[in-house]
């Protein structure tokens, strides 16, 4: 076999789709047969400068296939399968790698790198592979090695820093390395590949090199070497330094202050005056500077007095370079630039850097910015015109809502009238900074907005002219809309300014959806979008007769892109984002005509909802294999609005439920799909009966599978609580099952480790939740047979007192801790009163609940007392 | 080149409409959880809390054991926190305050209702039987009733549930008049408007036998207040209408206003003399004090207070005297208001004359409201009328034609 695996490989690349297929189904035969010496002839393979470069790389790609994946539970899969892999074969699978660092075929070198971090990021943190690092030391300190061998033993000591953990690696082997990488910088010793593949590594190191940081000497010796290595006469190498410089301003920067005169140097002289590449990661420097002290300033004002890691004010200090700096870049535009791709230009850096400047200085940013705005608005190049509108609408957050304001209303005229400028750019950014004008600074219900009843006439009619330009204008102006509209959310009388226009609103969103000029699909879900902000945010007492208009408008275009003829998979595409975009709309149609209590106003989606649930049941039917994320979502809407009613529905609706269930790949959907099951068992509740075995089953099994998103396993526990309230009494039957695994998921909260921040925000949610299903299990049982939780609460105490013992700070968390004490204690009486003995920690945990803020875990840690006093006197 | 990830939202919005709706929805789903549970916890606090907490004095106090003084027990606790408990279970009744000056748009959103004289209760019907608490949390009656569950003649009254109802117990005809509903058949209508509770009041009191004549299941008749639009013919049905009952003032209620448990301006209570005999408070013996006499809580800091949240400050009171009087912050005392009345500067109080008369009687759970102190204060001064409720209607009337200038300006 050994002897044909060239074979194949190579057969495995051929133009042939019979040969590659058979030669595919050979190495997967191989691989399943025998995977250690499979493995084992793949390095062979790849360390055999003899053989084809072409098998060489393949056998490269295949091995490391063999060793990660990108899904969190085939990658523990394969790495515990290496981990079986007997010590001989592994052994000479290392050597091998190692040994093909030192090729002289530059791909077979790269490749082996790669590989060789695969397996170091299994087995250095097992600690399986101590001698590793030293190996590659040795590569970098043997005074004959060659270039070739420096500069792959660089990539693989750079590959293995992104890999691993810091905590994996002890301080005399981050020193060495460190110490490694930084020699490789070095201008005289080495070649311009060999610094490349230094910088790389370096900056993947950075983060290992906290400690090193921290002293001056080694500090300082780092920071010059990157300096210098920014200077290199290789634009390639002067962009990764850069990029390095960028990471070490938010990595360490409470250090930077004796370097940061150099820094500015530096950098403005990038922004200035080198390549593009170059010029963005200067440019990222500040940015990243500017994230720092945005960040400590929230810190600050979060809790004052505390003396918390130092500000600097290095953008302050700047403020009068940095930002000419900043305005000049904006004069740097593409022509015909696609906004939207993958693109990323100096003036669009300039402009991302110069919003956050004025994030972090707020008012000083005003007088340096204004003159360059006023002499640059009425210039007849329209670059000058649209780096003006850019400048204007970038600073709009971070100065104070009166400055600024001051500005608006003087200059908004201005801006209105360049809607009609000749040029395509200077429309869509002047068409953005309408947008960001009404995001910071209309908020009729804040008490202050820059649109009143005398501009928004001219306001809504310059909008509504533009929705008629181009696609990219139309699209921004959508946006524009949908922040005009935010204004007036929950704006109480003020809501009833915007009433008048809704309708003349709706009608040029509706056009814009389905322009026959142009067929443009960002454009058509920008106007949905902003068509559901306006929806949402209407007075629905003074609009319920448009809703009424707009419902069957929605329901007959939903109907349409059933009829549409589908033959190729864009057409699929493109009738699946229409009609995602339609079901949103009707959602939020129905969830704002049913948040009312007139009845007279919920019947519009009452008698509609027949027809509702027909469209909705044949989007589904448009795919044979997954649901409809919206039309699940704007389900769950309908079940809240029609109540009982929607027992009619369940039983054709109930396969897609199953589906949406069982979609582990989509998450969302299935945690959507968990939500609405919330939403019917509430709407339904006792008649859910027929259907509850079945969704028991779904439920039970997603909590045990490895495969689902965990993020949709405390929904689970919630929902559960959601079933046994409606169906009270009858949910015993699932007690026996759910119990346990609510019990056990508990208890894997106990082992969860304190130190990972995001394991433990994870466990406060399903703590949360399992409480939850807790509390909605004991109140269903409240009525009759609540004897069947009291094998259970011995256990339910225990996990009380070990939340109890965390000290956590969660205040749902808290409350819903609270609560289920007060329902252990309601439901299940006096049969508790042993749990209740030893008091004190419990007493303690609701006497800070009594003296918190929050008012509704106030009433909830009264209730509770009140109902653990009853049984404690009965 | 790529953007980092970081900067992307060049141009662009930070979150997607579709991230909203997934929230709102999940928001939305969150709300009607906590409102089914907290729908049922009210209901077995209603059932069992028991019937009347003993005052504390008349049981020996164990001693407290060496070190743990510090510590809060709720063992001891629980013989000590009637009052607390009362406190807690009143804070669940929607609680008017006192109509002060008129609202505006009286006759476009609010209803009006002749108010029964009588206790007000919270009248809960569960598991074969019915129980009445006052606003103290002490039980009026048990009593077998014809609401869902309310007796143990369990014909056809469905699943296991519980229904609240917000009454008025008036004693002259032994009837329970319903001004509210907060729960029915375990649906909970807190977060309803009271337009939709209204509406559903009726309906849902004639699926029972509840308005029926007392029998043997069914000891105390159920009764529906009538409610009315509160324009002219509302106000005027509303305040001479023909009641069966003993009219103690009219009920307002913001037709918009969910059922909110505490106080609230968004329902009100106002009388006058030809609606009411009871419209200056008179004391325990029944008389009309000479001066005003307000409820004001102490506070740590010696200020008296109302029982709104956040309380108005009276008065402070200076430490000698607390300690000489042997009075404890959370302690409800009684003033009467001097000569010097109160002194209101730009609709905020600014100084009241009181004079210390004594300690509170026990069954209060709460301090006066700041609304109940000034209506009874202008009850004896410059009361509001009932032509100054008419004029508010009619001016509102003409108003509702013409664009309202003031609100387009605010």
């Amino acid at each position: 076999m050994a002897m044909e695996i060239t074979q194949y490989l190579l057969a495995a690349q051929s133009a042939d789709a019979r040969v590659r297929t058979e030669a595919e189904s050979n190495l997967r035969q191989f691989q399943e047969q025998n995977l250690p010496a499979f493995l084992l002839a793949l390095s062979v393979e790849l360390a055999n400068n003899e053989k084809p470069i072409e098998s060489r790389r393949l056998a490269g790609i295949v091995l490391k296939n063999s060793l990660d994946a990108k899904d969190a539970v085939t990658r523990e899969h394969l790495a515990q399968q290496w981990m079986a892999v007997d010590i001989a074969f592994k052994s000479q699978i290392k050597e091998l790698l190692l040994q093909t660092l030192g090729s002289s075929a530059p791909e077979a070198r790269h490749t082996s790198a790669q590989v060789l971090a695969k397996v170091a990021s299994i087995d250095i943190p097992r600690k399986q592979w101590p001698e590793l690092i030293g190996y590659l030391l040795n590569n970098m300190t043997q005074r004959d090695s060659p270039a070739g061998l420096k500069q792959s033993t660089l990539e693989t000591l750079g590959y293995i820093c992104e890999e691993i953990s810091h905590h994996d690696l002890g301080q005399d082997e981050v020193n060495s390395v460190l110490t490694a990488v930084v020699q490789g910088m070095n201008l005289a010793e080495n070649s311009s590949e060999v610094r490349l593949a230094a910088t790389r590594a370096l900056y993947n190191a950075l983060e290992f090199a906290e400690t090193n940081f921290e002293n001056e000497m080694e500090r300082n010796y780092i920071m010059k070497m990157v300096c210098e290595t920014a200077l290199s006469k290789e634009a390639e190498i002067r962009q990764v330094a850069f990029e390095c410089l960028a990471s070490i301003a938010s990595t360490y920067y409470h250090v930077l202050e004796t370097y940061m005169q150099a820094l500015f140097e530096l950098t403005s002289n990038a922004v200035k005056g080198d390549v593009e590449d170059v010029a963005l990661q200067a440019i990222e420097f500040w940015s990243s500077i500017c994230d720092e002290e945005i960040e400590l300033q929230e810190y600050e004002s979060a809790d004052s007095g505390d003396s918390g890691p130092p500000h600097s004010r290095f953008i302050e200090k700047s403020l009068s370079s940095l930002v000419p700096m900043m305005l000049e870049t904006l004069l740097k535009q593409e022509e015909n630039v696609d906004q939207d791709d993958s693109i990323w230009n100096i003036s669009m850096a300039g402009g991302t850097c110069l919003g956050l400047v004025a994030r972090t200085v707020g008012d000083a940013i005003l007088p340096l910015v204004m003159p360059f705005v006023e002499a640059n608005i009425v210039k007849p190049d329209w670059h000058c015109r649209e780096a003006a509108t850019m400048a204007f609408g970038s600073i709009l957050e971070g100065p104070s809502i009166d400055s600024l304001s001051v500005l608006v209303r003087s200059g908004l005229d201005l801006l209105l009238r360049l809607m009609n400028d000749v040029n395509n750019q200077v429309k869509d950014t002047t068409a953005w900074t309408l947008s960001r004008i009404f995001e910071y600074l209309h908020s009729p219900a804040g008490g202050y907005s820059v649109i009143s009843t005398d501009n928004l006439p001219r306001v809504v009619d310059v909008l509504l002219e533009s929705i008629k330009d181009a696609p990219n204008v139309a699209a921004k102006v959508c946006w524009a809309i949908y922040k005009l509209a935010e204004g007036y959310e929950e704006a109480g009388r003020h809501s009833s300014l915007f009433t008048p226009y809704i309708p003349r609103i709706i009608e040029s969103l509706l056009f814009a959806a389905s322009r026959a000029d142009v067929d443009d699909s960002r454009l058509r879900s920008a106007a949905y979008e902003a068509l559901n902000e306006v929806v949402r945010c209407s007075n629905i007492k003074e609009t319920a007769q448009i809703m009424r208009e707009l419902l069957p408008v929605i329901l007959q275009k939903l109907s349409q892109t059933l009829e549409l003829q589908i033959v190729s998979s864009d057409d699929k595409e493109k009738q699946a984002d229409l009609q995602a975009s339609l079901c949103g709309v009707l959602q939020v149609i129905i969830q704002k005509v049913s948040s009312t209590d007139d009845l007279e106003i919920r019947s519009i989606i009452m008698t509609q909802a027949d027809q509702i649930m027909f469209l909705f049941l044949n989007v589904f039917a448009c795919r044979s294999s997954t649901v409809h994320e919206e039309a699940m979502l704007a389900i769950g809407a309908l079940a809240h609005a029609t109540g009982p009613e929607f027992e009619k529905y369940l039983p054709e609706f109930y396969k897609y439920l199953e589906m949406g269930l069982q979609n582990f790949e989509e998450y969302q959907v299935c945690s959507i799909t968990v939500g609405v099951v919330g939403d019917i068992v509430r709407a339904l509740n006792d008649k859910v009966l027929p259907y509850c075995d079945g969704i028991m089953q779904h439920l039970l099994r997603n909590l045990s599978s490895e495969a689902l998103d965990r993020s949709v396993k405390p929904p689970i526990f919630s929902v559960f609580g959601d079933i046994a309230l409606s169906i009270e009494e009858n949910f015993e039957k699932y007690v026996p099952y759910a119990v346990p695994v609510m019990q056990r998921a508990a208890e894997l909260c106990a082992q969860m480790d304190p130190n990972d921040d995001e394991l433990m925000e994870y466990g406060n949610q399903l703590k949360c939740s399992i409480f939850e299903a807790y509390s909605g299990i004991l109140q269903g049982f409240k009525n009759s047979k609540s004897e069947v939780m009291l094998p259970y609460a011995q256990h339910l105490w225990q996990f009380i007192e070990l939340v109890l013992k965390e000290k956590q700070s969660d205040v749902h968390l808290t409350k819903a801790v609270a609560a289920v004490m007060g329902d252990l204690a309601d439901v299940l009486g006096t049969n508790t009163k042993a749990l209740f003995q030893d008091l004190t920690a419990c007493a303690n945990f609701l006497r800070e609940c009594l003296g918190s803020d929050d008012d509704d875990l106030k009433k909830t840690a009264t209730w509770t007392q009140e109902r653990i006093q009853s049984i404690m006197v009965a | 080149m790529a953007p980092s990830d970081l900067r992307r939202p060049y141009k662009r919005p930070q979150l997607s409409d579709q991230q909203r709706r997934r929230e709102l929805s999940l928001k939305r789903q969150e709300q009607s959880r906590d409102a089914e549970l907290h729908a049922r916890r009210l209901a077995s606090t209603l059932l069992s809390l028991p019937p009347e907490q003993q005052p504390s004095e008349s049981e020996p106090e164990p001693e407290p054991e060496p070190g743990s003084s510090s510590d809060y027990d709720l063992r001891d606790a629980s013989k000590l926190k009637g009052p607390e408990a009362r406190k807690w279970f009143a804070k669940q009744l929607m609680l008017p305050e006192w109509m002060i000056d008129v609202p505006h748009r009286l006759p476009h959103d609010w209803y009006v209702l002749p108010r029964p004289a009588g206790k007000r209760c919270f009248v809960v019907s569960s598991d074969g039987t019915t129980i009445s608490r006052q606003r103290n949390g002490t039980i009026l009656h048990r009593f077998p009733s014809a609401l869902p569950h309310g007796s143990r003649n369990r014909d056809g009254s469905g699943p296991p549930s519980y229904s609240i109802l917000d009454c008025i117990f008036h004693e002259m005809d032994q009837t329970y008049y319903v001004i509210d509903m907060v729960c029915w058949k375990s649906y909970s209508y807190y977060n309803c408007t009271a337009e939709f509770r209204f509406s559903w009041l009726e309906s849902k009191l004639a699926e029972t036998k509840a308005r029926d004549p007392p029998s043997y299941y069914h000891k105390y008749r159920f009764s529906l207040v009538p409610w009315y639009d509160c324009d002219l013919s509302g106000l005027h049905k509303a305040y001479t209408g023909e009641v069966p009952f003993v009219k103690d003032g009219l009920l307002f209620y913001n037709r918009h206003a969910h059922y909110q448990p505490g106080n609230t301006p968004l329902a009100l209570v106002w009388k006058d003399e030809y609606c009411s005999q009871y419209v200056i408070d008179t004391d325990n013996k029944g008389q009309v004090p000479s001066h005003q006499q307000v409820v004001l809580e102490l506070q740590d800091d010696g200020k008296v207070t109302t029982s709104d949240d956040p309380p108005v400050v009276f008065s402070c009171l200076n430490l000698e005297f607390i300690q000489q009087s042997g009075l404890e912050s959370g302690c409800l005392l009684r003033f009467a208001i001097g000569d010097g009345g109160l002194t209101i500067v730009d609709g905020k109080l600014e100084r009241a004359d009181l004079h210390y008369l004594g300690k509170s009687n026990r069954a209060r759970a709460f301090a006066d409201t700041y609304s109940k102190i000034m209506f009874q204060n202008m009850v004896r001064g410059s009361p509001l009328r009932i032509d100054d409720l008419v004029a508010s209607i009619s001016s509102s009337v003409d108003g509702a034609s013409i664009p309202d200038v003031e609100m387009i300006c605010g």
